[in-house]
Protein backbone atom coordinates (compact mmCIF):
# COMPACT_ATOMS: atom_id res chain seq x y z
CA UNK A 1 0.00 0.00 0.00
CA UNK A 2 0.80 3.49 -0.13
CA UNK A 3 2.86 5.35 1.98
CA UNK A 4 2.66 8.99 2.08
CA UNK A 5 -0.89 10.72 2.20
CA UNK A 6 -0.58 11.51 -1.95
CA UNK A 7 0.40 7.91 -2.70
CA UNK A 8 -2.37 7.09 -0.53
CA UNK A 9 -4.79 9.39 -2.20
CA UNK A 10 -3.05 8.79 -5.67
CA UNK A 11 -3.71 4.80 -4.62
CA UNK A 12 -7.61 5.06 -4.01
CA UNK A 13 -8.35 6.97 -7.01
CA UNK A 14 -6.51 4.77 -9.38
CA UNK A 15 -8.32 1.93 -11.33
CA UNK A 16 -7.13 -1.74 -11.73
CA UNK A 17 -6.46 -1.64 -15.54
CA UNK A 18 -5.97 -4.54 -17.34
CA UNK A 19 -4.70 -3.34 -21.14
CA UNK A 20 -2.10 -4.04 -23.62
CA UNK A 21 1.07 -3.20 -22.44
CA UNK A 22 3.79 -2.31 -25.24
CA UNK A 23 6.62 -4.55 -23.26
CA UNK A 24 4.14 -6.72 -21.13
CA UNK A 25 1.30 -7.64 -23.27
CA UNK A 26 -2.26 -7.88 -22.08
CA UNK A 27 -1.79 -7.87 -18.41
CA UNK A 28 -2.50 -6.16 -15.20
CA UNK A 29 -1.30 -2.50 -14.91
CA UNK A 30 1.03 -2.33 -11.61
CA UNK A 31 1.60 1.65 -11.28
CA UNK A 32 0.89 4.59 -13.58
CA UNK A 33 3.55 4.34 -15.86
CA UNK A 34 2.54 1.04 -16.99
CA UNK A 35 -1.21 2.46 -16.88
CA UNK A 36 -0.53 5.72 -19.38
CA UNK A 37 2.06 2.94 -21.33
CA UNK A 38 -1.59 0.88 -22.33
CA UNK A 39 -3.13 4.11 -23.17
CA UNK A 40 -6.78 3.31 -24.92
CA UNK A 41 -6.49 -0.52 -25.33
CA UNK A 42 -6.92 -1.01 -21.91
CA UNK A 43 -9.98 -2.24 -19.39
CA UNK A 44 -10.73 -0.43 -15.58
CA UNK A 45 -11.55 -4.50 -14.80
CA UNK A 46 -13.19 -2.92 -11.35
CA UNK A 47 -15.44 -0.45 -13.20
CA UNK A 48 -17.04 -3.13 -15.57
CA UNK A 49 -16.94 -5.91 -12.72
CA UNK A 50 -18.80 -3.63 -10.21
CA UNK A 51 -21.15 -1.93 -12.62
CA UNK A 52 -22.25 -5.29 -14.12
CA UNK A 53 -22.38 -6.46 -10.86
CA UNK A 54 -24.91 -3.63 -9.69
CA UNK A 55 -26.55 -4.20 -12.76
CA UNK A 56 -27.26 -7.92 -12.21
CA UNK A 57 -28.12 -7.39 -8.67
CA UNK A 58 -30.92 -4.51 -10.07
CA UNK A 59 -31.80 -7.53 -12.82
CA UNK A 60 -31.83 -10.07 -10.48
CA UNK A 61 -34.70 -8.73 -7.80
CA UNK A 62 -36.55 -7.04 -10.81
CA UNK A 63 -36.73 -9.89 -12.91
CA UNK A 64 -37.92 -12.27 -9.50
CA UNK A 65 -40.73 -9.56 -8.87
CA UNK A 66 -41.24 -8.94 -13.05
CA UNK A 67 -41.56 -13.65 -12.81
CA UNK A 68 -44.11 -13.57 -10.08
CA UNK A 69 -46.09 -10.27 -10.66
CA UNK A 70 -49.86 -10.12 -10.31
CA UNK A 71 -52.52 -8.54 -9.27
CA UNK A 72 -53.26 -9.48 -5.54
CA UNK A 73 -52.13 -8.05 -2.42
CA UNK A 74 -48.66 -7.42 -3.38
CA UNK A 75 -45.71 -7.83 -0.53
CA UNK A 76 -42.38 -7.13 0.55
CA UNK A 77 -39.91 -6.41 -2.56
CA UNK A 78 -42.86 -6.31 -4.95
CA UNK A 79 -44.00 -3.09 -3.25
CA UNK A 80 -40.72 -1.55 -2.97
CA UNK A 81 -40.35 -2.57 -7.00
CA UNK A 82 -43.37 -1.05 -7.63
CA UNK A 83 -43.21 2.09 -5.78
CA UNK A 84 -39.61 2.54 -7.47
CA UNK A 85 -41.65 1.78 -10.95
CA UNK A 86 -44.13 3.78 -9.88
CA UNK A 87 -42.17 6.56 -9.34
CA UNK A 88 -39.74 6.48 -12.70
CA UNK A 89 -43.50 5.99 -14.53
CA UNK A 90 -44.69 8.85 -13.16
CA UNK A 91 -41.58 11.04 -14.26
CA UNK A 92 -41.79 9.85 -17.57
CA UNK A 93 -45.39 10.69 -17.86
CA UNK A 94 -44.59 14.24 -16.67
CA UNK A 95 -41.60 14.83 -18.81
CA UNK A 96 -42.07 12.64 -22.22
CA UNK A 97 -45.05 13.12 -24.36
CA UNK A 98 -43.90 11.38 -26.78
CA UNK A 99 -45.08 7.80 -27.05
CA UNK A 100 -41.67 5.67 -27.25
CA UNK A 101 -41.96 1.78 -25.35
CA UNK A 102 -38.23 2.37 -24.71
CA UNK A 103 -38.22 5.51 -22.63
CA UNK A 104 -39.72 4.35 -19.13
CA UNK A 105 -37.40 1.12 -18.98
CA UNK A 106 -34.67 3.09 -20.01
CA UNK A 107 -35.31 5.52 -17.40
CA UNK A 108 -35.92 2.93 -14.98
CA UNK A 109 -32.63 0.94 -15.50
CA UNK A 110 -31.00 4.52 -15.23
CA UNK A 111 -32.17 5.35 -11.94
CA UNK A 112 -31.74 2.30 -10.65
CA UNK A 113 -28.45 0.73 -11.50
CA UNK A 114 -26.77 4.60 -10.98
CA UNK A 115 -28.22 4.63 -7.75
CA UNK A 116 -27.08 1.19 -6.83
CA UNK A 117 -23.29 2.04 -8.47
CA UNK A 118 -23.33 5.02 -5.82
CA UNK A 119 -24.51 3.69 -3.20
CA UNK A 120 -21.14 1.34 -3.16
CA UNK A 121 -19.69 4.73 -2.00
CA UNK A 122 -21.06 3.78 1.28
CA UNK A 123 -18.67 0.98 1.60
CA UNK A 124 -15.57 2.46 4.06
CA UNK A 125 -13.01 3.50 1.29
CA UNK A 126 -10.44 1.01 2.85
CA UNK A 127 -12.18 -1.97 3.17
CA UNK A 128 -12.48 -3.45 -0.55
CA UNK A 129 -9.07 -2.08 -1.44
CA UNK A 130 -7.65 -3.52 1.43
CA UNK A 131 -8.53 -6.40 0.67
CA UNK A 132 -7.44 -6.63 -2.77
CA UNK A 133 -4.33 -5.48 -1.60
CA UNK A 134 -4.19 -8.27 0.40
CA UNK A 135 -4.91 -11.22 -2.70
CA UNK A 136 -1.98 -9.32 -4.46
CA UNK A 137 -4.23 -7.33 -6.62
CA UNK A 138 -2.48 -3.76 -6.95
CA UNK A 139 -5.60 -1.34 -7.14
CA UNK A 140 -8.86 -1.32 -6.75
CA UNK A 141 -11.65 1.20 -7.15
CA UNK A 142 -15.19 -0.03 -6.61
CA UNK A 143 -17.48 3.31 -7.22
CA UNK A 144 -18.14 2.68 -10.85
CA UNK A 145 -19.63 6.58 -11.45
CA UNK A 146 -16.52 7.79 -9.70
CA UNK A 147 -15.06 6.60 -13.17
CA UNK A 148 -15.23 8.72 -16.06
CA UNK A 149 -15.65 5.93 -18.33
CA UNK A 150 -18.68 4.67 -16.10
CA UNK A 151 -20.60 7.94 -16.41
CA UNK A 152 -19.23 8.11 -20.21
CA UNK A 153 -20.05 5.06 -21.20
CA UNK A 154 -23.72 5.60 -20.02
CA UNK A 155 -24.01 8.99 -21.34
CA UNK A 156 -22.99 7.20 -24.73
CA UNK A 157 -25.32 5.42 -25.22
CA UNK A 158 -28.03 8.29 -24.21
CA UNK A 159 -26.55 10.18 -26.97
CA UNK A 160 -26.74 7.24 -29.83
CA UNK A 161 -30.44 7.14 -28.84
CA UNK A 162 -31.03 10.83 -29.00
CA UNK A 163 -29.34 10.86 -32.30
CA UNK A 164 -31.60 7.82 -33.02
CA UNK A 165 -34.89 9.10 -32.31
CA UNK A 166 -34.05 12.64 -33.90
CA UNK A 167 -33.44 10.67 -37.12
CA UNK A 168 -36.21 8.29 -36.30
CA UNK A 169 -39.12 11.40 -35.82
CA UNK A 170 -37.89 13.82 -38.28
CA UNK A 171 -36.11 11.98 -40.60
CA UNK A 172 -32.18 12.77 -41.56
CA UNK A 173 -33.53 16.11 -43.68
CA UNK A 174 -35.67 17.35 -40.81
CA UNK A 175 -33.18 16.39 -38.35
CA UNK A 176 -30.24 18.67 -40.49
CA UNK A 177 -32.38 20.82 -41.04
CA UNK A 178 -33.55 21.60 -37.58
CA UNK A 179 -29.53 21.75 -36.80
CA UNK A 180 -28.98 24.35 -39.44
CA UNK A 181 -32.14 26.43 -39.14
CA UNK A 182 -32.51 27.05 -35.32
CA UNK A 183 -32.09 29.30 -33.72
CA UNK A 184 -32.12 31.92 -36.21
CA UNK A 185 -33.75 31.01 -39.57
CA UNK A 186 -31.94 32.69 -42.08
CA UNK A 187 -29.76 30.79 -44.98
CA UNK A 188 -26.58 33.35 -44.00
CA UNK A 189 -26.49 32.06 -40.34
CA UNK A 190 -26.78 28.35 -41.44
CA UNK A 191 -22.96 28.23 -39.97
CA UNK A 192 -23.38 29.48 -37.39
CA UNK A 193 -26.77 28.00 -36.16
CA UNK A 194 -24.82 24.55 -36.88
CA UNK A 195 -22.01 25.24 -34.54
CA UNK A 196 -24.23 26.49 -31.72
CA UNK A 197 -26.67 23.26 -32.59
CA UNK A 198 -24.33 20.56 -32.60
CA UNK A 199 -22.44 22.49 -30.00
CA UNK A 200 -25.61 21.98 -27.38
CA UNK A 201 -25.76 18.60 -28.77
CA UNK A 202 -22.84 17.49 -27.64
CA UNK A 203 -23.12 19.28 -24.47
CA UNK A 204 -26.00 17.03 -23.64
CA UNK A 205 -24.07 13.74 -23.06
CA UNK A 206 -21.15 15.60 -21.80
CA UNK A 207 -23.28 16.92 -19.22
CA UNK A 208 -24.77 14.43 -17.96
CA UNK A 209 -21.40 12.64 -17.66
CA UNK A 210 -19.63 15.10 -16.16
CA UNK A 211 -22.25 16.22 -13.22
CA UNK A 212 -22.17 12.57 -12.30
CA UNK A 213 -18.91 11.84 -12.32
CA UNK A 214 -18.03 15.11 -10.79
CA UNK A 215 -20.21 14.61 -8.08
CA UNK A 216 -19.16 11.00 -7.04
CA UNK A 217 -15.31 11.46 -7.61
CA UNK A 218 -15.55 14.61 -5.13
CA UNK A 219 -17.24 12.54 -2.43
CA UNK A 220 -14.98 9.93 -3.27
CA UNK A 221 -12.23 12.34 -2.12
CA UNK A 222 -13.59 13.52 0.56
CA UNK A 223 -13.74 10.35 2.07
CA UNK A 224 -10.10 9.06 1.30
CA UNK A 225 -9.19 12.94 2.48
CA UNK A 226 -11.61 11.80 5.86
CA UNK A 227 -9.78 8.40 5.94
CA UNK A 228 -6.31 9.93 6.43
CA UNK A 229 -7.34 11.55 9.41
CA UNK A 230 -6.47 10.06 12.89
CA UNK A 231 -8.88 7.68 13.65
CA UNK A 232 -10.89 9.40 16.46
CA UNK A 233 -11.36 12.46 14.30
CA UNK A 234 -12.47 9.79 11.45
CA UNK A 235 -16.24 9.51 12.91
CA UNK A 236 -17.17 12.62 13.55
CA UNK A 237 -16.89 13.49 10.11
CA UNK A 238 -17.11 10.51 7.73
CA UNK A 239 -21.01 10.16 9.72
CA UNK A 240 -22.57 12.90 8.62
CA UNK A 241 -20.73 12.75 5.27
CA UNK A 242 -22.18 9.30 4.78
CA UNK A 243 -25.55 10.96 6.17
CA UNK A 244 -25.76 13.53 3.72
CA UNK A 245 -25.00 11.10 0.86
CA UNK A 246 -28.05 9.76 1.71
CA UNK A 247 -29.21 12.78 -0.26
CA UNK A 248 -26.51 12.82 -2.49
CA UNK A 249 -26.67 9.23 -4.05
CA UNK A 250 -30.33 9.17 -4.95
CA UNK A 251 -30.19 12.78 -6.38
CA UNK A 252 -27.75 12.39 -8.85
CA UNK A 253 -29.57 9.06 -9.89
CA UNK A 254 -32.35 11.32 -10.04
CA UNK A 255 -30.88 13.92 -11.95
CA UNK A 256 -29.15 11.60 -14.71
CA UNK A 257 -32.63 10.07 -15.22
CA UNK A 258 -34.81 12.90 -15.39
CA UNK A 259 -32.32 14.61 -17.45
CA UNK A 260 -31.82 11.48 -20.09
CA UNK A 261 -36.12 11.83 -20.73
CA UNK A 262 -36.12 15.18 -21.25
CA UNK A 263 -33.40 14.98 -23.61
CA UNK A 264 -35.31 12.12 -25.62
CA UNK A 265 -38.32 14.04 -25.39
CA UNK A 266 -36.71 17.04 -26.47
CA UNK A 267 -35.43 14.73 -29.87
CA UNK A 268 -39.12 13.47 -30.06
CA UNK A 269 -40.47 16.88 -30.63
CA UNK A 270 -40.99 18.14 -33.93
CA UNK A 271 -40.81 21.92 -34.79
CA UNK A 272 -41.14 21.51 -38.58
CA UNK B 1 -8.91 10.42 -15.47
CA UNK B 2 -8.37 8.27 -18.56
CA UNK B 3 -10.63 7.05 -21.08
CA UNK B 4 -10.15 3.93 -22.66
CA UNK B 5 -12.25 0.25 -23.71
CA UNK B 6 -14.59 0.91 -20.57
CA UNK B 7 -16.51 3.08 -22.14
CA UNK B 8 -17.83 1.18 -24.37
CA UNK B 9 -17.63 -2.12 -22.28
CA UNK B 10 -19.90 0.46 -20.13
CA UNK B 11 -22.27 0.97 -22.91
CA UNK B 12 -22.46 -2.04 -24.31
CA UNK B 13 -23.59 -3.27 -20.88
CA UNK B 14 -25.79 -0.27 -20.71
CA UNK B 15 -27.67 -1.61 -23.86
CA UNK B 16 -28.21 -5.00 -22.31
CA UNK B 17 -29.41 -4.21 -19.39
CA UNK B 18 -31.76 -1.42 -20.88
CA UNK B 19 -33.08 -3.99 -23.21
CA UNK B 20 -33.56 -6.92 -20.72
CA UNK B 21 -35.45 -4.32 -18.45
CA UNK B 22 -37.81 -3.96 -21.58
CA UNK B 23 -37.99 -7.13 -22.35
CA UNK B 24 -38.56 -8.62 -19.36
CA UNK B 25 -38.61 -6.45 -16.04
CA UNK B 26 -41.02 -3.57 -17.30
CA UNK B 27 -44.41 -5.26 -19.12
CA UNK B 28 -44.91 -7.45 -16.68
CA UNK B 29 -44.35 -5.47 -13.46
CA UNK B 30 -47.18 -2.34 -15.02
CA UNK B 31 -49.12 -4.76 -16.39
CA UNK B 32 -50.03 -6.29 -13.00
CA UNK B 33 -50.00 -3.35 -11.25
CA UNK B 34 -52.67 -2.20 -14.36
CA UNK B 35 -54.65 -5.03 -13.48
CA UNK B 36 -54.41 -4.30 -9.68
CA UNK B 37 -55.41 -0.68 -9.86
CA UNK B 38 -58.38 -2.10 -12.41
CA UNK B 39 -59.19 -4.65 -9.85
CA UNK B 40 -59.64 -2.23 -6.69
CA UNK B 41 -61.40 0.08 -8.48
CA UNK B 42 -63.96 -2.62 -9.41
CA UNK B 43 -64.29 -3.74 -5.79
CA UNK B 44 -64.50 -0.05 -4.52
CA UNK B 45 -67.25 -0.07 -6.95
CA UNK B 46 -69.15 -2.69 -5.91
CA UNK B 47 -68.51 -1.55 -2.73
CA UNK B 48 -70.18 1.65 -3.30
CA UNK B 49 -72.94 -0.33 -4.94
CA UNK B 50 -73.45 -2.33 -2.15
CA UNK B 51 -73.96 -0.14 0.23
CA UNK B 52 -76.30 1.85 -1.67
CA UNK B 53 -78.42 -1.42 -2.03
CA UNK B 54 -77.81 -1.76 1.72
CA UNK B 55 -79.33 1.70 2.27
CA UNK B 56 -82.38 0.90 0.13
CA UNK B 57 -83.15 -2.09 1.67
CA UNK B 58 -82.98 -0.78 4.91
CA UNK B 59 -85.24 1.87 3.85
CA UNK B 60 -87.60 -0.74 2.69
CA UNK B 61 -87.04 -2.72 5.53
CA UNK B 62 -87.91 0.23 7.46
CA UNK B 63 -91.64 0.87 5.60
CA UNK B 64 -92.21 -2.70 5.88
CA UNK B 65 -91.86 -2.69 9.56
CA UNK B 66 -93.64 0.76 9.65
CA UNK B 67 -96.98 -1.16 7.30
CA UNK B 68 -96.39 -4.05 9.26
CA UNK B 69 -97.21 -2.25 13.05
CA UNK B 70 -100.06 -0.71 11.52
CA UNK B 71 -101.50 -3.25 10.41
CA UNK B 72 -101.00 -5.31 13.45
CA UNK B 73 -102.75 -2.42 15.77
CA UNK B 74 -105.60 -2.50 12.86
CA UNK B 75 -106.27 -6.19 14.07
CA UNK B 76 -105.67 -5.95 17.55
CA UNK B 77 -108.25 -2.48 17.07
CA UNK B 78 -110.62 -4.93 15.72
CA UNK B 79 -110.45 -7.89 17.07
CA UNK B 80 -110.45 -6.46 20.74
CA UNK B 81 -113.99 -4.47 18.91
CA UNK B 82 -114.86 -7.77 18.06
CA UNK B 83 -114.15 -9.31 21.22
CA UNK B 84 -116.40 -6.84 23.35
CA UNK B 85 -119.54 -6.96 21.06
CA UNK B 86 -119.19 -11.07 21.27
CA UNK B 87 -118.82 -10.37 25.08
CA UNK B 88 -122.02 -8.09 25.08
CA UNK B 89 -124.33 -10.35 23.19
CA UNK B 90 -123.42 -13.71 25.11
CA UNK B 91 -124.28 -11.19 28.29
CA UNK B 92 -127.62 -9.93 26.43
CA UNK B 93 -128.28 -13.48 25.67
CA UNK B 94 -127.25 -15.02 29.10
CA UNK B 95 -129.85 -12.02 30.30
CA UNK B 96 -132.81 -12.77 28.37
CA UNK B 97 -132.07 -16.77 28.75
CA UNK B 98 -132.35 -16.10 32.54
CA UNK B 99 -135.30 -14.31 32.18
CA UNK B 100 -136.96 -17.00 30.06
CA UNK B 101 -135.99 -19.72 32.34
CA UNK B 102 -136.90 -17.42 35.21
CA UNK B 103 -140.42 -17.15 33.65
CA UNK B 104 -140.92 -20.65 32.51
CA UNK B 105 -140.05 -21.67 35.99
CA UNK B 106 -142.49 -19.22 37.98
CA UNK B 107 -145.32 -20.51 35.38
CA UNK B 108 -144.21 -24.29 36.34
CA UNK B 109 -144.12 -23.75 39.84
CA UNK B 110 -147.90 -21.97 39.42
CA UNK B 111 -148.71 -25.12 37.39
CA UNK B 112 -147.23 -27.51 40.12
CA UNK B 113 -148.88 -25.09 42.94
CA UNK B 114 -152.36 -25.23 41.10
CA UNK B 115 -152.08 -28.94 40.60
CA UNK B 116 -150.91 -29.76 44.13
CA UNK B 117 -153.66 -27.50 45.42
CA UNK B 118 -156.45 -29.39 43.16
CA UNK B 119 -154.98 -32.61 44.55
CA UNK B 120 -155.09 -31.84 48.39
CA UNK B 121 -158.64 -30.54 47.39
CA UNK B 122 -160.06 -33.80 46.27
CA UNK B 123 -157.91 -35.65 48.52
CA UNK B 124 -159.10 -33.47 51.78
CA UNK B 125 -162.72 -33.64 50.37
CA UNK B 126 -162.47 -37.64 49.63
CA UNK B 127 -160.93 -37.74 53.54
CA UNK B 128 -163.76 -35.62 54.72
CA UNK B 129 -166.08 -38.14 52.93
CA UNK B 130 -164.38 -40.98 54.25
CA UNK B 131 -163.86 -39.66 57.97
CA UNK B 132 -168.03 -38.84 57.71
CA UNK B 133 -168.60 -42.64 56.72
CA UNK B 134 -166.66 -44.06 59.04
CA UNK B 135 -168.05 -41.74 62.10
CA UNK B 136 -171.50 -42.30 60.75
CA UNK B 137 -170.90 -46.50 60.60
CA UNK B 138 -168.79 -46.99 63.62
CA UNK B 139 -169.48 -46.77 67.45
CA UNK B 140 -168.84 -43.51 68.89
CA UNK B 141 -165.71 -43.99 70.83
CA UNK B 142 -164.28 -40.94 71.99
CA UNK B 143 -161.08 -42.59 71.77
CA UNK B 144 -161.89 -44.11 68.27
CA UNK B 145 -163.11 -40.46 67.29
CA UNK B 146 -160.14 -38.78 68.70
CA UNK B 147 -157.65 -41.32 66.41
CA UNK B 148 -159.70 -40.91 63.98
CA UNK B 149 -159.37 -36.79 64.07
CA UNK B 150 -155.50 -37.61 64.87
CA UNK B 151 -155.41 -39.43 61.62
CA UNK B 152 -157.59 -36.86 59.53
CA UNK B 153 -155.71 -34.09 60.91
CA UNK B 154 -152.33 -35.74 60.28
CA UNK B 155 -153.48 -36.18 56.79
CA UNK B 156 -154.39 -32.50 55.99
Amino acid sequence: MANTPAEYIQHHLQNLVFGSHPVNGWSFAQNHEQVKEMGFWAIHVDTLGWSVFMGLIFLFLFSRVAKHANAGVPSGLQNLVEMVIEFVEGVVKDTFHGRNPVVAPLALTIFVWVFLMNSLKWIPVDYIPGLAHLMGVPYFKIVPTADPNGTFGLSLGVFILILFYSVKVKGLGGFTKELAFTPFNHWSLVPFNLFLEILGLLTKPLSLALRLFGNMYAGEVVFILIALLPFFVQPVLNVPWAIFHILVIPLQAFIFMVLTVVYLSAAHEDHH
Amino acid sequence: MNINLTLFGQTISFAIFVWFTMKFVWPPITAAMQARQKKIAEGLDAAGRAQRDLQLAQEKAAQTLRETKEQAAEILDKASKTANAIVEESKQQARSEGERLLVAAKAEIEVEVNRAKDQLRAQVAALAVAGAEKILESSVDAKAHNDLVAKLASQL
